[in-house]
């Protein structure tokens, strides 16, 4: 039940540094901490709540409206597949129960070596490409069972490790905004009028 | 909410409102009632329920509104009980039972419940729901007190707005929201606030009960009376329910000079104690093998017989009395009049070395919470944490510095409850309070206790800039009360506009300061030299010289100098601060006589045990921190055949062959106001439902309206019951007296012009003794006796102290108080027993790091003198301790501070070594 590495922590407080209020922060922390361990470990989530100066049950408050927190360990990929109207129609239930036997694992459940998690999912917006999945939120459109035992066995290969990083990760390469770039760092209401509202004439004789 | 009243229609009615007063609130007070589940008048609006929904056009049509988010607003018509209105109301009673488990027959909530009763009143009596209700395990614990039944909530928000807004704690929180919301709290994380049973009392179904009342009673079996909690000082109004006898529940009352409904765990739980095992029944007299009962008559005729013998033998110095704080002020004054009138010894104190000088408490101009809360002031926090010690002070607090603007600092030996609400916490170095207060009033500050004077002279300039109030209490017991009465005394000097309230916590401690029960003082707030003239007048006799205090006296008795200690309720094995002079003085006084509820250290060591009527079983009044009198009520009967605290006064003074001319709770009260010249006009009446202030010109702003129509929330329904009506017996019964014996009216008045009369006749005798004795000179309003030929009260004036310096080898003793201790009221209730926190050393992580000791480690403490024991005790690195300091709490398990603590030693400077 990990809390932050020393290095997530140092990124942690620069994100709640781009905010005005540490509290802010809340929703990037959790996807940081998601990010590290996979799933929101519980002193991951004390840890985020000391560093905004919160209780953890306001943090946990938050965190668990949000269906993509995932507060039990998840495996490497998690694949959710449609089962909504179009999918169903198109065969998208048959695919669940393939790779419910493939996988050897209820919906909702992750296989003993920690690889993949299962789960059914309503309307994925992609009813054009019926039956589709995701793996780890990446889409593949009219998929047929041959080409879910090939998807599985390209995952476990580590085939797809270049388009599906593994779970939780929310980007490979770390975007970084310069301190003087960052939005919000003036306190609400202390900070002048955006240059959009000001009125013509007044900007126009503002000083250069 | 602005002066500017609206006139708004409510069901075809024109009422007035105040502009910006919600709907709900004025419809409440002009007699409509809406339904609601969510509103509660001390929490902001959410309209999370939406029961409320009634009918509002404001000019553009009418339309469905929450009437608890709508202000009012002129020519606004409400209506309430439309076909459209009540078709609302239905639709919503039937969703927010959509998923209610109505098992009311085995609920706590059923029969006081709102959801029962506003189904009933509001409901559409049938639902068209057929599907499987939720599912939760229940119940849960979500703290030590508290459980929780997740199905029946119907997720108002009362207890999560109560725990963030309120308290101040936001350990509950909506959880899973979506169709599964359930109000929980982080996993192994519990709720446990100081102030989580009010969840309990607002909670508008069956969700949240309290473990202690929990398939103890239903509501019809209850009977109840209106009281005063005396838990601790502050007084707030409790309804105490009982069945069968037995004492149940308290519920908070909503009285907004004091506790606007709320309560603490600790006072709201420890009725437990009333019923506890072990409670004293009987009197008992020391034998060889021990205690053996006796009957009243033996063991009040030792008790007389041994006070006749130290009469003989010593004189009236041979006799001390301690304790007197959890009496009520019948009681108290019964006392005092017993120790100081009849025997002549002023040594008598009700504090136990753990308070401060009864001239500081009662001299300085006292403030009232509502003062200390009024917007635009400055309230300075000295030494005292209100959250440990006066918790429902710390809501009030919260409240204004939150919502009102109030400036809140704090001087403080180490971070308290209320450090996160300070603009300004000036944590200072163990011992130099004085220093820094001196620095603080300065023009210009030089640091002072390891505080800057840049942070000096900012907190400076917020104490000079309004009216100040400040909450003056002994922080630290392991240095001397002087040291911050002297800190006080330079506030009161230095400011133009101060006021004070007192931040001791035992019960009635400050009506027994008032009733006398402290060296040097008489009952009405007159030190011993300025009142002798007048009590000589009434009394039989006055002691001559200022006795000692509870410190002089266990000195006396371990010198074997005192013939007869009594102790009134009071422990000092435990509660005085230096646990080996306790031990001592027990051992040497000749005769220890204990009056007292329960057995604790000290009664089992007495000679003559004297059982008392304890809280619940006598009526009376009580004194809290303003001033502020109101009434205990009984509600069961005293254990076996213990008496009230007066009556065994009553009964010593006759076999001492005197009277005190008591001879009911009436007689003392009246009694009271008639020689205690602070309580001059007091009467019963007066008193009120709420309590008065006295002295009684204090008490200007007076009003007994209540702002909540239901001051226990119990009753939400607008049903025909009238819930505040069978709550206040008392209120009735004045009614009914009022009208019907106009001659005892008539009989009282002649009474008070009769001791008008007398006092003028003194008035020359008993002119200001207090003028040409070499005190500072007085400012004249402060010292204007409460009526005509009265003595002036006391006045309050500080003596510098002299603190040694600190050696770099040793650490200073911090040693403060927790609202759960080793107390023997806590103890003696189930439910709080448990809840002390333990004793661990903190330090300031710098001292931390110069032991070498792992955190949680072990390390042996013992007092830089020697002479003392020495405690073995967890120690932890702590960022809310100043450097050099050593905090380690008063009264707890694994470990007693008061093993360290020298009581004549200004200060105590402590070793601190890794145990091996």
């Amino acid at each position: 039940m990990p809390r932050f590495t020393a290095e997530n922590t140092i990124l942690a407080k620069e994100i709640i540094a781009r905010y005005p209020h540490p509290k802010s922060a809340l929703i990037p922390l959790l996807h940081l901490a998601q990010e590290q361990d996979g799933h929101l470990a519980e002193d991951a989530m004390v840890h985020i709540a000391e560093l905004i100066d919160h209780t953890p049950a306001e943090v946990i408050g938050t965190a668990s409206f949000y269906e993509m927190f995932k507060r039990e360990p998840v495996g490497d990929y998690l694949i959710n597949v449609c089962t909504n109207i179009a999918c169903m129609l198109m065969g998208g239930e048959e695919l669940l129960h393939h790779l419910e036997d493939r996988l050897d694992i209820r919906p909702g459940s992750t296989t003993a070596d920690g690889m993949f998690t299962l789960e059914d999912v309503e309307c994925i917006a992609a009813c054009t490409e019926a039956p589709c999945l995701t793996v780890n939120y990446r889409y593949f459109h009219k998929i047929s069972t041959d080409e879910a035992d090939q998807l599985l066995e390209d995952l476990r290969a580590g085939r797809r490790a270049h388009e599906i990083p593994k779970h939780g990760t929310l980007a490979r390469v770390r975007q970084s905004i310069p301190a003087d770039r960052r939005a919000g760092a003036a306190v609400p209401g202390e900070c002048g009028q955006p240059v959009w509202m000001t009125p013509k004439d007044e900007s126009e004789d503002a000083p250069a | 909410m602005s002066e500017q009243r609206v006139k708004i229609t409510i069901d075809g009615r024109e009422v007035e409102a105040e502009d910006g007063e919600l709907v709900i609130a004025a419809a409440e007070r002009t007699g409509t009632y809406i339904p609601r589940f969510c509103w509660h008048p001390r929490m902001n609006p959410v309209g999370m329920c939406r029961m409320c929904l009634v009918e509002i056009d404001t000019g553009r049509g009418p339309a469905l509104q929450p009437s608890c988010m709508i202000p009012a607003s002129e020519g606004m018509t409400v209506v309430t009980d439309s076909d459209i209105a009540k078709k609302a109301q239905e639709g919503v009673l039937e969703f927010l039972l959509a998923n209610h488990p109505l098992d009311c027959p085995v609920c706590d909530k059923g029969g006081e419940c709102p959801l029962q009763d506003q189904a009933y009143s509001h409901g559409p009596g049938e639902s068209r729901f057929i599907e499987e209700k939720v599912h939760f395990e229940k119940p849960i614990p979500i703290s030590d007190l508290v459980d929780l039944d997740r199905e029946r909530c119907i997720l108002c928000d009362r207890c999560t707005r109560f725990a963030d807004e309120v308290a101040g704690d936001p350990l509950i929180h909506f959880i899973d929201r979506g169709a599964q919301t359930q109000v929980n709290t982080f996993p192994d994380e519990p709720f446990a606030s100081y102030f989580s049973g009010n969840t309990v009392q607002i909670c508008p179904v069956g969700a949240l009960t309290s473990r202690a009342y929990r398939f103890k009673a239903r509501p019809w079996d209850l009977d109840q009376v209106e009281s005063t909690c005396t838990s601790c000082s502050v007084g707030c109004r409790v309804a105490v329910q009982s069945s069968r006898n037995q004492v149940l529940r308290y519920q908070g009352v909503d009285v907004d000079a004091v506790n606007w409904g709320w309560l603490c765990d600790k006072g709201r739980f420890d009725f437990e104690s009333i019923h506890a095992e072990g409670r004293l029944g009987e009197p008992l007299l020391r034998a060889d093998e021990g205690h053996v009962t006796a009957a009243w008559s033996d063991a009040l005729g030792r008790a007389a017989g041994a006070i006749e013998a130290a009469l003989a033998s010593s004189g009236p110095s041979g006799v001390g009395v301690i304790g007197g704080a959890q009496l009520t002020n019948e009681s108290a004054y019964a006392w005092a009049k017993l120790a100081k009138g009849v025997i002549g010894t002023d040594n008598v104190d009700a504090q136990l070395g753990d308070g401060l000088p009864a001239e500081a408490v009662l001299g300085l101009p006292r403030a009232t919470i509502d003062q200390a809360c009024a917007p635009g002031g400055t309230v300075v926090v000295l030494g005292v944490d209100p959250k440990e010690e006066l918790p429902v002070l710390y809501l009030r607090l919260r409240h204004a510095v939150v919502e009102d603007g109030v400036t809140l600092v704090e001087v403080v030996p180490h971070a308290t409850g209320v450090t996160g609400l300070a603009a300004h916490s000036l944590v200072h170095g163990p011992g130099a309070v004085a220093d820094v207060v001196a620095q603080l009033l300065a023009e210009s500050p030089a640091d002072a206790g390891g505080i800057g004077a840049d942070a000096l002279a900012a907190a400076g300039t917020a104490v000079r800039s309004g009216p100040v109030t400040v909450i003056l209490g002994r922080g630290n017991l392991a240095d001397r009360g002087d040291l911050v009465a002297s800190a006080a005394g330079l506030l009161a000097e230095g400011l133009d506009d101060v006021r004070f309230l007192s931040g001791l916590r035992r019960g009635n401690v400050h009506g027994a300061l008032a009733a006398g029960l402290a060296p040097g003082m008489l009952p009405g707030s007159v030190s011993l030299d300025d009142g002798r003239e007048w009590f000589h007048d009434h009394w039989s006799t006055v002691p001559s010289d200022r006795g000692l205090d509870t410190e002089g006296i266990l000195n006396a008795a371990a010198d074997g100098k005192l013939d007869v200690l009594v102790l009134l309720g009071a422990d000092p094995l435990s509660d005085f601060p230096d646990h080996d002079l306790a031990r001592r003085a027990l051992a040497g006084a000749r005769t220890v006589v204990a009056v007292d509820t329960l057995p604790n250290p000290s009664v089992r060591q007495a000679d003559i045990v004297l059982p008392a009527a304890g809280y619940a079983e006598t009526d009376g009044t009580t004194t809290n921190i303003e001033g502020r009198i109101s009434r205990l009520s009984q509600k069961v009967t005293p254990p076996g055949t213990a008496r009230a605290d007066w009556v065994i006064a009553a009964e010593l003074a006759f076999r001492l062959g005197d009277d005190l001319g008591l001879e009911s709770l009436d007689d003392v009260f009246a009694e009271l106001a008639r020689v205690a010249p602070s309580h001059h006009g007091l009467t019963a009446e007066g008193v009120g439902i709420d309590g008065v202030l006295v002295p009684l010109d204090r008490d200007a702003d007076r009003t007994d309206a209540r702002t909540a129509e239901d001051p226990i929330g119990l009753q939400t329904s607008g049903g025909d019951e009238e819930p505040t009506a069978d709550i206040d017996p008392e209120a009735a019964e004045a009614a009914a007296e009022a009208e019907a014996a106009d001659t005892e009216a008539g009989e009282a008045e002649a009474e008070a012009e009769a001791t008008e009369a007398q006092a003028d006749a003194e008035a020359d005798d008993a002119a200001t003794p207090d003028e040409g004795d070499g005190a500072e000179p007085v400012a004249d309003d402060e010292r204007e006796p409460a009526g005509p030929g009265l003595p002036a009260p006391v006045r309050f004036s500080a003596t510098a102290v002299a603190v040694p310096s600190p050696d770099t080898y040793s650490l200073r003793l911090l040693t403060t108080r927790k609202l759960y201790d080793l107390g023997t009221t806590t103890q003696a209730s189930r439910s709080l027993a448990k809840l002390a926190p333990g004793a661990v050393l903190h330090l300031h992580p710098h001292d931390f790091d110069r032991l070498g000791v792992e955190a949680d480690g072990q390390v042996t403490v013992s007092n830089r003198e020697g002479g003392r024991g020495s405690v073995t005790v967890p120690v932890r690195p702590s960022g809310t301790v100043p450097k050099g300091a050593a905090l380690l709490s008063f009264l707890q398990p694994g470990g007693q501070a008061a093993e360290l603590i020298d009581a004549s030693a200004v200060v105590t400077d402590v070793r601190v070594e890794v145990a091996r």
